[in-house]
């Protein structure tokens, strides 16, 4: 038995790759894969908080590799869930505290008891994006549908390639389907043809994801929302299954309706 | 005015069709390390060339950069300004 490692990066900071990592750690290990994911992000850590664990934190990923404490002392176990583990970035360090060889062997010292290792990257293409995709058996990149994060996205696809490590496959995140209609957001089609590479999900914009970083219980716990669906379904894909691209619809008449209903019904309990 | 644009087909595309648009050109550059700065140079440098030898209209020149299937190509297109023979 030994882990897939599963590197999110993006190149442009901002566009969700903290949320991707927390919420397919927690899709993937609600589906009963034993996940750790690891925080690369030496000196800007997040995620941490994004999964509400901040508090649990005694050592990190820089006091494994400077020998301070044992690896498994450093995983956080998320109680709220069987096998889900979180590997701390340090917060008082930098970039530097790190080489691709460290990650690298950090990783395969977790790889047999694990089924993910989930490696959360730092924006970016230097030497903290370097550690990151290094220990890599596969690279995804997030993207939201924009100009400048889908130019960015398109000079890490290249990296990723030249390193040995691609074909990476894509997320495009905040994806609203009303501006889609609109004309005024770039659609799926384009991203896909301009950048030319696979998906592997598209998440909708959704406010419950502001919610869920709010209380750092990420939106994946249940599927009661847009973007934890889109979550659910990437994960099932990673897991090797073949998942439908179902078209982003906007809400019809009946369903906004149905929901106006159901949280009007909310405030009054 | 708006609405005379909209009646003469006239308004802008949308402005998801301008973002692909501009991505398209920033990615070919990108890719190929071609800059829109350093084709500005080459034309330049063409027009002092081909001038050299033959008369062009400076203002005509264009120097594309563009990407095909199989081929990247630069493509050069240098208006000749000939003399206009009087017909008749």
């Amino acid at each position: 038995m030994s882990a897939r490692v599963v590197t999110i990066t993006s190149g442009k900071g901002g566009v969700g790759k903290t949320t991707v990592t927390a919420n397919l750690g927690v899709a993937l290990a609600m589906r009963g894969q034993r996940v750790v994911t690891i925080d690369a992000d030496i000196g800007l850590r997040n995620l941490d908080v994004m999964l509400g664990l901040e508090n649990r934190i005694v050592y990190d990923l820089v006091d494994v590799v400077e020998g301070r404490c044992r690896l498994r002392q450093a995983l956080v176990r998320d109680k709220r869930l069987q096998e889900l583990y979180l590997l701390p970035a340090a917060q008082t360090r930098d970039k530097s505290a790190l080489r691709a060889e460290d990650m690298v062997r950090v990783c395969d010292e977790l790889r047999e008891s694990f089924d993910f290792l989930l490696v959360d990257s730092p924006a970016g293409i230097e030497q903290g994006f370097r550690n990151a995709v290094a220990p890599a058996d596969e690279v995804l990149i997030v993207t939201n549908p924009e100009v400048a994060a889908v130019r960015d996205a398109d000079r890490v696809i290249g990296l990723i390639e030249a390193e040995g490590k691609g074909p990476a496959r894509l997320i495009i995140n905040r994806l609203k389907p009303e501006l889609v209609r609109r004309g005024d957001m770039l659609d799926t089609e384009a991203v896909l043809e301009l950048l030319a590479i696979d998906l592997i999900g598209i998440i909708p914009e959704d406010e419950t994801v502001i919610v869920a970083a709010n209380t750092g219980r990420p939106v994946a716990f249940t599927d009661n929302s847009p973007a934890g669906r889109a979550f659910h379904q990437i994960a099932r894909r990673l897991m090797g299954e073949e998942v439908p691209f179902a078209p982003l619809k906007e809400p019809g008449l009946l369903e906004r309706l149905f929901r106006w209903m159901r949280s009007e019904g909310e405030e009054q309990r | 005015m708006k609405l005379l644009d909209r009646l003469l087909h006239r308004q802008e595309p949308p402005s998801g069709e301008i973002a692909r648009e501009r991505l398209r050109l920033v990615l070919a550059h990108d890719r190929a390390n071609i800059s829109p700065g350093l084709l500005e140079v080459l034309k330049d440098e063409i027009i002092a060339v081909i001038s050299r030898h033959v008369p062009i209209d400076p203002e005509g020149v264009q120097v594309t950069y563009t990407e095909g299937a199989r081929v990247n190509r630069l493509v050069a297109d240098i208006p000749l300004r000939t003399e206009r023979r009087a017909r008749r």
